[in-house]
């Protein structure tokens, strides 16, 4: 029993309007696990969401949730699982505890229950003192809180989470992290969307790359990161006639090593993240030798699709150059902003799930 | 159907009920709308062409068939805003009973319509209006009404729920002004241009508000519209039910 699949996924198709949103995917997640899928808007991450959650039909395809049938057992499949989507999906004129009392009835729980577990979800996730003030009026983590205890209301076996961090400052997703970490602890299989690396990497055990519908690798967020050259460190001298020097001195991989020598740029891939920036730092000041910047990068959500599916068509909107040359010329901080401020501009998933 | 979607029935009902309490100038609005039009037509404007005896008697019976009419810009309105927050998601993803979300829907605007058939009727009672008929062609005229009501309902889900966008509803609302004056609402057909006359007498407000008129003992009222005004809304909502039912269940293709 424990052993079956908690989520089985075998070549689904949708489409939307002669557009395939899902083309053919496959997934399998074991129960107790935390299983991201990553990829950019558009890559129908959303759609397969909505698909393991019963709200849309595949043209083809076997899925399964929890042992059931998303189509032919969608009601066993409802109450086994919770969904907290792309945006807030409450009933804005209620208060906090409304809310929950209400998805709490429509799970069957008895209104003495139901409330009961409202009051354990407000306290736990700080909503308590919220009074009757309307989720209009909430702030925006205060929202995703409340929609991540609605999700909970039943302590869902599977829990999906459709980019359940995007817009959260650096707080809330903190928050939400941690919300996660323990829902895992008590046995829930956790299916999350991400357009984030670095998401992936601190929440998951499996992660699965999807790019125009279906997966395109898998495997720990090790490896996968080690699939696209893993981390670097940046070096940019003060002197560029000291590149040569630099780089005999180094004790980094020789490797994928690359000098750009209009930017007094010294670009290699590293493991040990501090051992290397130590051991670079510590060479460079024997040898006497300056340097302006030194940064360790990880790779960007750009790099790990150029190097998993290879550079895009022309048509893509994607800026495969400045991602292909490797070397930094930009977001130095990791995988953030700059990929995802992108890619959120074009919210196609949720606007077709819509349109259907 | 058993208890479990009774109850969720219920929830659901509820939760509009709830939408009230916590905004009841929205609902206090709502039936004044019906109110103010009343005295604007009555007094105001001071209409009755065509009417024969007092009018009064003659445009109650029609501002109640309009405020039956009108709602479905309220039903359209609250099925787009649910749909347009996501909150109809969540319903979906939830083990509940299927036709839950509507029937609960249905429940309150219905429940919403007799609140403002009694406001009306209320206000007309205070000006001088008296219904004419007995108790039991006084509750048949009710019940006319709200049929013509129910048929509203299931056409203003259908169409929010296939359009999904709130510029629709703002059409919609135009629209319904033109349908609800070319009906015997305000004004006797015998008094239009013939064309306009035949086309005022066929629509089914007009059905509706001649068999209340007959009912009540009004002017206006005539024997033989108690058909028409049954068969109307029942075709209408032969139509128009099984749509909106299919096109919920179908909100996940």
């Amino acid at each position: 029993m424990t052993d079956d699949p908690a989520i089985t996924v075998e070549g689904v198709r949708k489409r939307y309007g002669g557009k395939a949103a899902l083309d053919g995917l496959d997934l399998l997640v074991a129960p107790g696990t935390v299983h991201a899928v990553l990829g950019p808007n558009g890559a129908g991450k959303t759609t397969l969401v909505r698909i393991l959650a019963t709200l849309l039909r595949p043209d083809a395809g076997r899925v399964e949730v929890a042992g059931h049938d998303v189509v032919g057992g969608a009601r066993a499949v409802r109450r086994a699982i919770g969904l907290l989507g792309q945006h807030a999906a409450l009933d804005e004129e209620l208060g906090g505890r409304q809310n929950l009392e209400m998805f709490g009835r429509l799970h069957h729980l008895g209104a003495r229950h139901a409330r009961v577990r409202a009051d354990e979800l407000l306290a736990r996730f700080g909503l308590t003192d919220t009074g009757r003030k309307p989720v209009r009026a909430y702030s925006g983590g205060m929202r995703r809180r409340l929609d991540l205890a609605a999700a909970l209301v039943t302590e869902p076996r599977v829990l999906f989470l459709d980019e359940p961090t995007t817009g959260l400052d650096p707080r809330g997703r903190a928050e939400v992290w941690a919300s996660v970490r323990s829902l895992v602890g008590g046995g829930t299989t956790v299916l999350l969307t991400t357009q984030y690396l670095e998401e992936a990497d601190q929440l998951a055990d499996l992660v699965s790359l999807v790019d125009r519908g279906r997966v395109v690798a898998e495997g720990t967020p090790d490896a996968l990161k080690s699939r696209t050259g893993g981390d670097r460190i940046d070096v940019v001298l003060r002197d560029a006639g000291q590149l040569g020097a630099a780089v005999a001195l180094l004790p980094v991989a020789r490797d994928d090593l690359r000098v750009d020598a209009d930017r007094r740029l010294i670009s290699a891939p590293v493991t040990d993240r501090m051992a290397a920036l130590s051991g670079v730092v510590r060479a460079l000041d024997e040898a006497g030798i300056e340097a302006e910047d030194i940064a360790l990068r990880r790779p960007t959500l750009d790099e790990v699709f150029l190097h998993l599916t290879g550079p895009r068509d022309g048509a893509e909107e994607r800026d495969g150059t400045e991602a292909r040359d490797g070397v930094a010329g930009r977001d130095r901080a990791g995988d953030g902003d700059g990929t995802a401020g992108r890619d959120r501009t074009t919210d196609h998933d949720r606007t077709k799930g819509r349109a259907a | 159907m058993n208890a479990d979607a009774l109850t969720d029935c219920w929830t659901m009902t509820r939760r509009e009920l709830a939408h009230w309490a916590r905004q009841p100038v929205r609902l206090v609005v709502g039936v004044a709308f019906s109110v103010m039009l009343l005295l604007m037509f009555g007094y105001l404007i001071g209409g009755g062409r065509g009417v024969r005896g007092d009018y009064l008697d003659y445009l109650l019976p029609g501002m109640l068939a309009l405020t039956m009419v009108f709602g479905l810009e309220s039903t359209m309105l609250a099925v787009t805003q649910d749909l347009n927050k996501g909150v109809i998601d969540r319903f979906r993803s939830l083990p509940m009973a299927d036709g839950a979300v509507l029937v609960g829907r249905a429940g309150a605007d219905m429940l919403q319509s007799v609140l403002s058939l009694a406001a009306l009727a209320g206000v007309g009672l205070a000006l001088g209006w008296r219904p004419h008929g007995g108790p039991g062609a006084f509750l048949a005229a009710v019940g006319l009404l709200l049929l013509l009501r129910f048929a509203m309902l299931w056409i203003g889900i259908h169409l929010a729920l296939v359009a999904g966008k709130p510029e629709l509803v703002q059409a919609v609302q135009i629209l319904v002004w033109p349908v609800g004056f070319l009906s015997n609402a305000l004004a006797a057909p015998g008094s239009m241009p013939g064309w306009l006359g035949t086309a005022v007498e066929w629509n089914p407000m007009s059905r509706t508000a001649t068999a209340v008129r007959d009912l009540l003992g009004a002017p206006g009222g005539e024997d033989g519209h108690l058909t028409a005004a049954i068969l109307w809304p029942l075709a209408l909502l032969a139509v128009f039910f099984p749509l909106a039912v299919r096109t919920f269940t179908r909100l996940g293709r």
